[in-house]
């Protein structure tokens, strides 16, 4: 918790020339109104900011940069604060600039199959509102009811349906954007792409340190006619695993492909009762989409698949019901798990898929050396894990633990050559394991680019990108580390 | 035909030694596409000796291999292994290089439902200007660590930086594939093509010329069977040859003893055609237009932008700038960006936007 200070003389004449340029309902300062936004969704971090900036256009947008650049104060730009990685952790001498007031639906074109709308528009929304016309907008993080496309662009937001639809960049053609010295940018374009370097793909996913985005044009897909899902159980973490990857190797690109372990079975069944094996090791629950007759031979193949690979039960939902059913204890894995343990901590790690089992296993040892408890549920067909950590923030001594549990998983994600954030973004969380997953001149190389749209550094400082002081003492510490008696045991 | 190398040390040692003195570097690849872009005044650099493919596993969905390697060469052992890339890279006169088609970022007829190139760049090991091997991105599909210039290298034209190795998401390659061809006029396509974008249907080509809609379906038997009764029109027969015409420009149409200028225009699908003189090609389902035609620059960069898009000189006609010229404030991003990578301007400058860059 970091406290808030008494504003400099630059932030009190920050202050004023923000209360001048904007409505009086568009800006908050009293602490009070401030404490609603002094976290994201990742709470263990919290700062209260200098104030809170409320704009209702475009315009009131671009006189909050101006007067921030004026008075050289930090701004954080902040969707719906879903961000499970602090991106959107207030700045306590910054503005934290809210575009929840920019959310109107400004054009669903079914003809190009797009819609046109402000970044405060929650991810749903777009679904529903497409939804007359046979389409919808395939992203859906799980926070997609709340989360705004503003927050998706920013963190390039996944969810349970990208391995065969795609991430946020590959559903955004257009966006417009302002910098910090108050230009319009328009990346991509109203047609597949735009003229010049392709700032639609680099401003996806910057969190928020580049620009700050104030409308997008995003690509609609056709409903699908059929949506069907198996359930299979088996007696190893591996076996799944395998089959996991039999299934893409026999050509199918599923729609959903998630794996549960066993606690998370249980604690899922406990909760919702969707019917779980609860003996299982493993389950996985494939979906697929597509005609009619497209899935059902799917069905077949995959099932086939399933068999061959040790499943040691298949279940294909009957009907709509028990789809819905099946994806019950999925979708209320998080909260199943938050009944068994005081907290959690919600880790993002990518790895290649061929390593899920050994890595899994890793993670296991992992958390016995470190005396807690984990529990994964995960998009298993792009090797996206999130392993949960179970702890009580009340035990002394926990959460530390806890972090650095963390830290040990995310370096093993880079060691068997994969990420440290899959789609949850690095924000302030994870800092520290960027430094083992870039060197030096790459971060540098970041840093440069950053400063390409934002030479003063005020957008979202601290965020995304380690500096090199802090990778140089990371990286010492963990050298140091390295030699002592006990490895796993952290030293900071 | 070269055989598979590492030159990694040695290329980068040669940008490096580059940006010492200020020299210029033309990057070379296989010159398919050296006719794209505007011309760059340095020493040549040749990138094709650094080639070979480095990691492939089939159910990994992924392949790296570096930028050298002949893209026939991936294509070939991708499809052994029942996969394909998505985007459908062009390969003029039957050529091309792995990191070429992603500098190029040109993709072919099946890029609205198979991907742009950029989109299938999960990962790049480039050299920047400084002489520095970077690594961006990595060989996983989900991947938000960092900013994403491995993207950012799609259809970047070398001026950013020297390809080493390119890691690609790859797809499986369709049981099977079927062409519908459709008499009607283009505006009668875009209008039928405006109303089936809206099924689910396993379109993955549709293109329109000399009063033809061709469909191309592709994926189970099933849903192709399904998709074909549903659309009617005729079967193709060369379907392979029509559509190889289509992506490596080797169709009439593109032949490049034509005197009129190539124009690309990069539209909303549904757009309608707009008034100009000339004979037109409707590709990615009426996204991307292609144009012969003597009219001035200017008014083919009007009518594309009056639709929301833009205009690239693709052949041909060299006045005009090739790319759609950018408003100042992009521009000057656009040169500040060129900088943060290669602050000495010594890679392929001026190959985007003439000697003013980048």
């Amino acid at each position: 918790m970091v406290n808030q200070k008494a504003p400099s003389t630059d932030a009190r004449a920050c202050l004023a020339a923000l209360r001048k340029a904007l409505p009086d309902d568009a800006l908050l300062t009293e602490a009070e109104a401030l404490r609603a936004y002094e976290c994201d969704a990742l709470s263990a971090y919290r700062a209260l900011p200098l104030a809170v900036a409320l704009p209702h256009d475009r315009a009131q947008v671009r006189a909050v940069l101006r007067i921030a650049r004026e008075h050289a104060v930090p701004v954080v730009a902040r969707g719906a604060g879903t961000g499970l990685s602090g991106g959107a952790l207030p700045h306590p001498q910054g503005i934290v600039l809210s575009l929840a007031r920019l959310d109107r639906i400004l054009e669903i074109d079914p003809r190009n199959r797009t819609a046109r709308v402000e970044p405060g528009v929650r991810n749903l929304a777009i679904s529903e509102a497409a939804r007359p016309y046979g389409l919808h907008y395939a992203p859906d993080p799980s926070s997609q009811i709340a989360c705004t496309i503003g927050g998706n662009i920013a963190e390039n937001a996944g969810g349970v349906h990208c391995l065969k639809h795609g991430l946020t960049v590959h559903n955004v053609l257009r966006i417009e954007a302002i910098t910090l010295s108050g230009e319009t940018l328009v990346a991509g374009g109203a047609g597949l792409d735009g003229p010049g370097y392709d700032l639609a793909a680099l401003l996806t996913g910057s969190e928020g340190l580049l620009a700050v985005v104030v409308e997008a044009t995003v690509r609609l897909l056709p409903l699908p006619e059929s949506a069907r899902v198996l359930l299979a159980a088996f007696a190893t973490v591996e076996a799944a695993a395998d089959a996991v990857a039999a299934i893409i190797a026999e050509g199918i690109v599923p729609a959903g492909l998630e794996m549960m372990d066993n606690p998370a079975i249980r604690a899922a069944e406990d909760f919702v009762h969707a019917g779980y094996p609860v003996e299982a090791a493993a389950i996985l629950l494939c979906e697929l989409d597509g005609a009619v007759a497209e899935v059902e031979a799917e069905l077949a193949r995959v099932r086939a698949v399933l068999e061959r690979h040790g499943a040691t039960e298949v279940r294909v939902a009957r009907d709509e019901a028990e789809r819905q059913r099946f994806w019950k204890g999925r979708k209320a894995a998080f909260p199943a798990v938050g009944r068994i343990s005081p907290d959690y901590y919600c880790m993002d790690g990518t790895i290649p898929r061929r390593e899920v089992g050994r890595v899994l296993a890793r993670i296991a040892g992992l958390a016995r050396e470190h005396g807690l408890r984990v529990v994964n549920v995960f998009h298993a067909g792009d090797g996206n894990l999130h392993p949960l950590i179970l702890y009580d923030a009340n035990a002394p001594g926990e959460l530390e633990r806890t972090e650095a549990l963390g830290r040990r998983i995310l370096e093993l994600c880079v060691e068997v050559g994969g990420t440290v954030t899959g789609e949850h973004g690095v924000g302030v969380e994870k800092l520290d394991p960027m430094c083992r997953q870039f060197d030096e001149a790459t971060l540098r190389q970041f840093h440069a680019l950053r400063e390409a749209f934002d030479p003063e550094r005020l957008l979202n400082p601290g965020k995304a990108v380690p500096t090199l002081a802090r990778c140089a003492e990371y990286n010492a510490m963990h050298v140091r580390a390295g030699r002592l008696p006990f490895p796993e045991l952290e030293r900071f | 035909m070269g055989a598979d190398a590492d030159h990694a040390e040695a290329l980068a040692a040669r940008v490096a030694e580059a940006a010492a003195r200020g020299e210029a570097l033309r990057i070379e690849g296989s010159g398919s596409k050296a006719f794209y872009g505007h011309p760059v005044k340095g020493v040549p650099l040749d990138a094709t000796v650094h080639r070979g493919v480095v990691a492939y596993e089939p159910s990994e969905l992924y392949v790296t291999a570096r930028a050298g390697t002949p893209l026939a060469d991936l294509e070939a052992l991708l499809a052994a292994h029942g996969q394909r890339l998505g985007c459908e890279p062009p390969r003029f006169g039957g050529r091309g290089t792995v990191g070429g088609m992603v500098a190029a970022g040109l993709s072919g007829p099946r890029r609205p439902w198979g991907g742009a190139v950029r989109d299938l760049v999960l990962g790049v090991r480039c050299v920047n200007g400084r002489g520095e091997t970077l690594r961006f991105g990595g060989q996983v599909i989900k991947n938000v660590a960092g900013f994403d210039a491995a993207r950012l290298m799609a259809g970047s034209l070398g001026t950013l930086a020297l390809l080493l190795e390119v890691t690609l998401r790859v797809g499986p390659a369709p049981a099977a594939m079927r062409t519908l061809v459709l008499a009607c006029t283009a505006d009668e396509a875009l209008e039928r093509l405006a109303a089936w974008g809206r099924l689910p249907l396993p379109l993955t080509g549709a293109c329109h010329l000399e009063g033809r809609l061709h469909l191309r379906l592709e994926g189970n038997e099933a849903a192709v069977d399904a998709a074909a009764a549903r659309l009617g029109g005729t079967a193709l027969d060369d379907a392979e040859a029509f559509w190889t015409g289509m992506r490596d420009h080797t169709l009439p149409f593109f032949a490049a003893d034509d005197p009129r200028p190539l124009w690309r225009l990069s539209v909303p699908p549904a757009a309608p055609q707009p008034a100009l003189p000339g004979d037109w090609l409707l590709d990615w389902g009426g996204a991307q237009r292609w144009l012969r035609s003597e009219v001035p620059a200017g008014t083919v960069r009007a009518a594309a932008e009056a639709l929301g898009g833009h205009a690239t000189r693709f052949r041909g006609g060299g006045e005009a700038s090739v790319f759609h010229p950018l408003p100042p404030a992009a521009r000057a991003l656009h040169r500040r960006i060129k900088a943060a990578f290669d602050p000495a301007g010594i890679l392929n400058p001026g190959r985007l936007y003439g000697p003013e860059g980048p």
